[in-house]
């Protein structure tokens, strides 16, 4: 209890000194409710078609209108926030695991798994990066799963990075030796010692590709390789009202576009932020 | 670094030079001679009978390149010229004459005509070209194998300019075959010497027209944009008005309609049926909606596995598609409703209404009759066509909910769709079959024959209705084959293992100073009609 | 220059499991080109002929041998999209590509250092905040849909820029090739009619790509900036009563640009690939649209390709951040 007291003033003092941030945590808050009330907080059937109803502009009824089958896009948006989070979260979570462990291990034992580690980043950053997962997601199927196995692979070099980064400067330190003194194997010291005190920097890291997965499976959705219709997903919905901006029905795509980036905006100042609460030198 | 700049340079200037030199000899084209046609993807090749060619490869054979006989134009009831089937005019051939057993047709060509290259067209250039067409395989064969023309031996060359063609048997489809985009005529000698040594010179042509149509291919970036520039030489029909056409690429369908609308194209394909909705509505843009012959989209029940092989099934998926929804929704009206007939068939005309409309409570009582329980399936469309076929899909799921089946929604690739057709078994397929040749006997060999052709998507099995197809393809009297047609339209009808929904439209929308609109049953612009005010 | 040599060695087996990773990819894409391109009325034996002219028909080892070979011979195999061979098609566009995203990065230079600098010289203040937010704002925009807006209200509702036609104007013909960028090809030739052109067809998709690169440019030259503002010189500069602008634009940022120029490098390897989506959007004919395509046409060799031309731009592009590192950095020579 005592160690999180001070953080936690910290923390206080941040979202204080920071405006941005304390507004990111508000509309994180916001997009959390979403994601796990969604379905039941929509006005609306997001399946629903009504097409006497297509293409209406916003209104009392429809607050961001309704698309080309006459579903209430306010609904729909809302819904896909529980599926648009959670792909990100699952690959961001996928890639903590593979990513960290995989720079932990690199970073500690250094030699052949440092090498192997290294070669494989080296071999992910070599590609483009959004072609690969597009690759990846065209060649297993185009599933939910797979989407956040494309998503999580190209963010393991960052992740094998931080992780490792962390971990040389912490292999030698005191409290590692102390431990290896007091009899620990080599796999209890990483795990017990050096895991913990690299995590909040990775929390940081998460915080910050949340962002990017959303945007990643938004655009893999915009080209045809997202989930299956008629599942609201914004980057779906965003490719659907495309064709729609030039004949006037404007709201069809800004609104689950503005839904979208005001989601992956919010995660980012939110990185931001919690990287100053974690460490304040680090601000850039 | 400077030694490499040097040598890029080099071929660029030197396919700059003659360029320069042709356009001083000559007034260049104004922009009112020059026409600004924008479309979602352009020719892989610019030789249509070539293995994998795409859909605007058919211009290219259009445009450049001749046929002996073309098909006779005619106008349709709202004045857009479109073309008759059973009729046919001069191209490359002056006259021609069907032998009296039947048997055969011999083609005089015109004395004038000549290629490109300046040399005048023989009967040797013909055979040549139509010998190529049923020799290299792919889709120029099978078309020609459609009109009954399979071998070499069936072209002969009489003399240098009369040509004949044997028919292998007496099928009403081998003259109009030869009208359509793949039996063109190659400058052979110009081809043969130039191919490396390969006998169908396949990579030449594929990247040079060697042929004497109204138009030459100026410049060809694949993926960017078509240059064609009027063969002022061309003696086979009237001279063009346009001089130059220039058909860029644009893959966002939203670029091309704003184009469009904003004046900046002369001339736009493929938009979604809303946009041509939209353009047609607003009056400042001409759209012109061609029904096209021997198309429809449909719904395909797979009729040879459980549980789309049980006819009640069928049919009360036929009577609980939401026919209007998806026509307004999906289609915006831009299409003819295929819905609404009524049994027995009276006419053999082709497509025409099923006799189903949207009622759930009979899809009900037929549910319930044929013993199915509730079930779930899954319903493919092809990716490529997602903006009509999607909303459809998501429709039909919604609809077909009420009455306890459960439809999941797979969206395939482009790539990978023919291959799940091949695979014969998705349970529910969204579709649109088109047919060059325009009979409904032509349709229904593809679309429902036992010999379960890849547009069988039902993989429907009826040697009863196999037996009415092959008599209305060779029948003799205009009466056998009206009754062998509503034969098999009324199995058609009944059995239901394909729903048709409509017959689309091919829409184009054009500026108001653009005229002379041709359609043919390739469905590509023909730029030697085409006018500019 | 051996030390070069050695890190150019280094990264080759990057370059070779990137070859067999896409090769694999490529080969597992569920699609059949062959059927897809035999067309929709196409036997059996058509199909099987183009298998076997693809090379398709052999076993995956003899593939992927054959490959290999080709590849040494310089022949990266035929788009079935285009129809035409991969490395005409890549040299074609990469210039297309290049200049988009040169330009693009060339905005967000524009834009991000000197918001960069006044955010670190005024740390925490109004500015600073400011400057967060519109970098993190930029780079959570996704891109399709940014761009889309952009013609929606640039061209299509307020006519100031043409029509996204792709990288001319439709009655505008490319200037004769030298670099294959046409800003400085038009400019060579003295064409300035198609200079304006180009220039005018770039700016909305340049736009679009440089305010995805603004948050990392504004973000590390701030980060550089404070370190050097906190450093013993420039408080040395100042107590000896240098003005303000004079110490910052002349002792602080020079020596803030190393890891501002480093950073540089990775966002353009960064771009070129991420452009993919904008080039769709605006008909841009690069190497990114070209890949798209072709991987949704299940088309192998030309995403390939794009692929092996992007690893080795981003291991030369690598190589000479390295090279600028140690021309501006004594300590790096050193330390190697």
């Amino acid at each position: 209890m005592k160690g999180l007291a001070a953080p936690l003033r910290h923390a206080r003092f941040v979202v204080t000194e920071n405006p941005v941030t304390g507004f990111a945590l508000a509309l994180f808050i916001l997009f959390i409710v979403a994601a796990v009330f969604g379905p039941s907080l929509a006005p609306h059937d997001p399946l629903a078609s009504n097409t006497a109803q297509a293409l209406q502009p916003p209104s009392g009824q429809y607050w961001f209108g309704t698309d080309q089958l006459g579903r209430d896009i306010f609904s729909r948006a809302l819904v896909a926030a529980r599926l648009d989070i959670g792909i990100a979260a699952a690959s961001v979570a996928l890639v903590f695991a593979m990513g960290g462990f995989a720079g932990l291990a690199s970073g500690f034992f250094g030699g052949w798994t440092d090498a192997l580690v290294g070669r494989l980043s080296d071999t992910i950053m070599a590609f483009p990066l959004f072609v690969l997962a597009m690759a990846i997601v065209a060649a297993l199927g185009n599933t939910v799963p797979n989407i956040v196995l494309a998503t999580a692979i190209i963010n393991f070099p960052l992740y094998v990075r931080v992780a490792r980064a962390e971990t040389t400067t912490r292999r030698d330190a005191g409290f590692v030796d102390a431990a290896r003194v007091a009899g620990h194997r080599d796999m209890g010291v990483l795990l017990g010692q050096v895991m913990p005190n690299i995590m909040p920097l990775m929390v940081v890291q998460m915080s910050l590709t949340m962002g990017y997965a959303i945007l990643n499976a938004a655009g893999l959705s915009f080209i045809g390789l997202g989930v299956r219709p008629p599942t609201p997903e914004w980057g779906i919905m965003v490719a659907e009202g495309a064709s729609f901006i030039v004949s006037g029905e404007w709201w069809v795509a800004l609104f689950p576009g503005a839904t979208l980036m005001v989601a992956v905006f919010c995660f980012n100042l939110l990185g931001d932020g919690l990287r100053d609460i974690v460490d304040p030198r680090r601000r850039t | 670094m400077k030694r490499r700049t040097f040598l890029t340079a080099l071929p660029g200037a030197a396919l700059a030079a003659p360029a320069l030199r042709k356009a001083a000899a000559q007034p260049a084209p104004t922009r009112t001679e020059t026409l600004l046609l924008v479309q979602e993807y352009g020719p892989n090749s610019l030789d249509m009978q070539g293995l994998g060619s795409s859909q605007p490869v058919n211009g290219v054979s259009l445009n450049c390149y001749d046929r002996l006989v073309r098909f006779k134009r005619k106008a349709l009831p709202d004045g857009t010229m479109s073309f008759d089937i059973n009729g046919l005019e001069p191209e490359l051939a002056e006259s021609w004459q069907i032998a009296s057993d039947g048997m055969s047709c011999t083609f005089k060509l015109r004395e004038d005509a000549r290629f490109h290259s300046k040399r005048p067209v023989t009967a040797k250039d013909v055979k040549w070209s139509l010998d190529r067409a049923v020799s290299i395989g792919g889709f120029a064969t099978t078309q020609m194998a459609a009109g009954s023309m399979e071998k070499p031996e069936q072209f002969v060359a009489v003399d240098d300019k009369t040509f004949r063609l044997d028919f292998a048997r007496r099928d009403k489809l081998t003259m109009p075959d030869m009208a359509v985009t793949i039996p063109f005529i190659f400058d052979s000698e110009t081809a043969i010497a130039n191919s490396g040594g390969d006998p169908w010179a396949k990579d030449y042509l594929k990247n040079n027209v060697a042929g004497g149509g109204a138009f030459k291919v100026e410049a060809w970036r694949p993926g960017t944009e078509t240059i064609y520039v009027r063969n002022d030489d061309w003696k086979n029909g009237p001279m063009p008005t346009l001089r130059r056409v220039i058909a860029r690429d644009i893959p966002s369908p939203s670029t091309r309609r704003a184009l469009i609308e904003r004046g900046d194209a002369d001339i736009s394909y493929g938009l979604p049926p809303k946009d041509f909705d939209d353009l047609a509505k607003g009056g400042k843009i001409n759209v012109v909606g061609v029904p096209i012959p021997n198309a429809i989209w449909y719904v395909a029940l797979n009729s040879a596995n459980p549980p789309f092989n049980n006819v009640k099934l069928r049919q009360a998926v036929a009577w609980a598609v939401p026919y209007e929804k998806i026509m307004q929704a999906a289609l915006f009206g831009r299409g003819k409703p295929m819905w609404g007939g009524s049994l027995p068939v009276t006419s053999i005309a082709w497509p025409q209404p099923f006799p189903y409309e949207t009622n759930i409570d009979k899809a009900k009582a037929l549910m319930a009759e044929s013993g199915v329980a509730p079930f779930s399936t899954t319903l493919l469309f092809d990716a490529g066509s997602g903006t009509i076929a999607e909303p459809m899909a998501v429709l039909v799921k919604e609809s077909l909910a009420q009455i306890g089946i459960t439809v999941e929604i797979s969206k395939i690739p482009g790539a990978n769709f023919r291959g799940e057709l091949n695979k014969k078994t998705a349970p529910m397929v969204i579709n649109r079959f088109g047919g060059w040749l325009d009979w409904p006997d032509y349709f229904f060999f593809w679309n429902y024959h036992g010999r379960n052709s890849i547009f069988n998507v039902a993989s429907y099995q009826n040697p009863g209705m196999d037996k009415l197809i092959d008599a209305a393809r060779f029948a003799e009297t205009p009466a056998d084959y009206a009754a062998s047609v509503k034969g098999f339209l009324e199995y058609g009808m009944q059995e239901v293992p394909m729903i048709p929904i409509c017959q689309p439209l091919h829409d184009v929308a054009m500026q108001k100073n653009i005229g002379g609109y041709q359609f043919w049953p390739c469905r590509e612009p023909d730029f030697r009609f085409l006018t500019k005010a | 220059m051996a030390g070069l040599l050695l890190r150019l060695a280094g990264s080759l087996p990057a370059l070779a499991a990137v070859i067999v990773v896409t090769f694999v990819l490529t080969r597992v894409l569920p699609g059949d080109a062959a059927t897809y391109f035999a067309g929709p009325t196409a036997s059996a034996e058509s199909i099987a002929q183009i298998k076997a002219m693809l090379g398709l028909d052999r076993p995956l080892p003899e593939q992927f041998w054959n490959y290999i070979v080709a590849l040494f011979h310089g022949n990266l195999g035929m788009s079935l999209t285009t129809g035409q061979p991969v490395l005409t098609d890549l040299a074609a566009r990469l210039p297309a590509s290049a200049e988009l995203t040169l330009c693009g990065l060339f905005v967000a230079i524009g834009i991000a250092v000197p918001l960069g600098i006044a955010a670190a010289v005024r740390q925490g203040k109004m500015v600073d905040h400011v400057c967060r937010v519109l970098v993190t704002a930029g780079v959570s925009l996704p891109v399709f849909f940014t761009g889309l807006l952009l013609v929606y209200v640039f061209y299509f509702r307020l006519s100031w820029l043409p029509a996204p036609l792709g990288r001319l104007d439709a009655f505008a013909s490319p200037p004769p090739t030298v670099t294959g960028f046409f800003l400085i090809d038009a400019a060579i030739a003295g064409e300035w009619e198609t200079w304006r052109s180009a220039a005018a067809q770039l700016i909305l998709p340049a736009a679009t790509l440089g305010l995805f690169a603004l948050a990392p440019i504004a973000r590390i030259t701030r980060a550089s900036m404070l370190a050097v503002l906190g450093a013993e010189f420039i408080r040395t500069a100042r107590a000896s009563g240098l003005s303000g602008v004079t110490v910052i634009i002349t002792y602080a940022l020079r020596n803030a640009l190393l890891p501002v120029i480093t950073t540089l490098g990775m966002v353009f390897s960064f771009l070129l690939g991420a452009n993919v989506l904008v080039e769709k959007v605006f008909a841009w004919p690069g190497i990114g649209s070209y890949a798209v395509e072709a991987l949704i046409a299940s088309d192998g060799a030309p995403v390939q390709g794009f692929v092996l031309t992007m690893a080795i731009l981003y291991v030369l592009l690598n190589l000479t951040i390295d090279m600028v590192n140690r021309a501006l950095d004594p300590r790096a020579r050193r330390g190697s």
